[in-house]
């Protein structure tokens, strides 16, 4: 049964990027904690965000940069003619 | 007016990357991970300016998008801000780290741009303003009512999507749906969002280069996590 001072499911939606960002008080995190612990929807809801956060991270390096180094290059090979290093 | 500035004030307290107390070539300032790239692109070592190319252009570009509307202009902008970056470099002073340093010319570089296409200035650009600050991470009508015993707990749970075969959450379709999500966002959201999950830049970082306070930074990755991650869920339940 709820008790007066748990979290809803509600409310543990909207803290759940400061949870995994780690910013809660210490009471709201153990708050958080103890309603997932007995919570499976929330349990997979945060499941959900971690593994959108992996899928994220996975588009890093796609689509690949186009053609134009050569270019750059051939503009890096000016520059060093033209800039006088120490 | 923007709070931005394009060398915003940095001087000790950025937490990103430590400085060299050693006294070096590249100069006092500069982040001790950037001493020896920095001299070697000083010296043209041309494999060293290459490698940084490829390390963060694909970033660039993804950034780029947010304020310019097609491809091609996306791509000018990513080489005319490493054509910046070479004839800057001998002024860099390291206020930021490099890798800051050259994001912060690709966003001037993308909203100058952006401004001459006739684009308005993405939200983002004005610091603390997020459209639809009250837009909740989760449809309301997924909870019980005030009403109910147990308000606010879910009516149906979200699935376990570990349970679905991994093909399924790899798949090309998945990641154009990902795509199209952030399309979706507002352009601040879309900047976090990128840095953040796709790059995996710190949160210090991404406040650096945004000019953009931890609070509002937070705020705006939690409505683009919220809203990918509703799209996903709308997605996988379609098949």
């Amino acid at each position: 049964m709820a008790s007066a001072d748990s979290l809803s499911c509600q409310e543990v939606v909207e803290l759940v990027t400061e949870y995994l960002e780690n910013t809660l008080i210490s009471e709201m995190h153990e708050r958080f904690e103890q309603h997932i612990a007995d919570c499976p929807g929330c349990t997979n809801y945060v499941r959900q965000v971690r593994l959108t956060i992996d899928m994220l991270h996975q588009l890093a390096q796609e689509p690949a940069f186009p053609g134009t180094k050569q270019e750059l290059l051939q503009f890096f090979r000016n520059w060093k003619k033209g800039s006088g290093f120490c | 007016m923007s709070e931005r500035t394009d060398q915003p004030e940095n001087p000790f307290g950025v937490t990103t990357g430590q400085r060299t107390a050693l006294t070096n070539l590249a100069g006092p300032g500069i982040y001790a991970e950037d001493v020896h790239l920095i001299e070697l692109l000083r010296t043209g070592n041309e494999a060293a300016f290459e490698s940084l190319v490829d390390c963060h252009s694909v970033a660039l570009l993804r950034l780029a998008k947010v304020f310019v509307t097609t491809q091609a202009l996306a791509e000018e902008v990513v080489q005319e801000t490493w054509m910046a970056v070479l004839v800057g470099l001998s002024r860099f002073e390291g206020r930021s780290s490099l890798k800051t340093w050259i994001f912060r010319i690709l966003t001037n570089h993308a909203k100058t741009r952006a401004q001459r296409e006739g684009r308005s200035i993405p939200f983002s650009s004005l610091p603390n303003v997020d459209t639809d600050i009250n837009e909740p991470a989760v449809d309301p009508d997924r909870f019980l009512p005030a009403d109910h015993q147990w308000s606010g707990h879910w009516i149906s749970f979200p699935l376990d999507w570990r349970e679905m075969p991994e093909e399924r959450l790899l798949s090309q379709e998945t990641r154009a749906c990902i795509d199209r999500a952030i399309e979706a966002l507002l352009p601040g959201q879309r900047e976090v969002i990128i840095l953040r999950d796709i790059e995996g830049w710190t949160a210090d970082e991404t406040c650096s280069l945004l000019g953009i306070s931890a609070v509002n930074q937070r705020v705006l990755l939690h409505r683009a996590r919220s809203k990918v991650r509703g799209a996903l869920e709308k997605y996988f339940e379609k098949a």
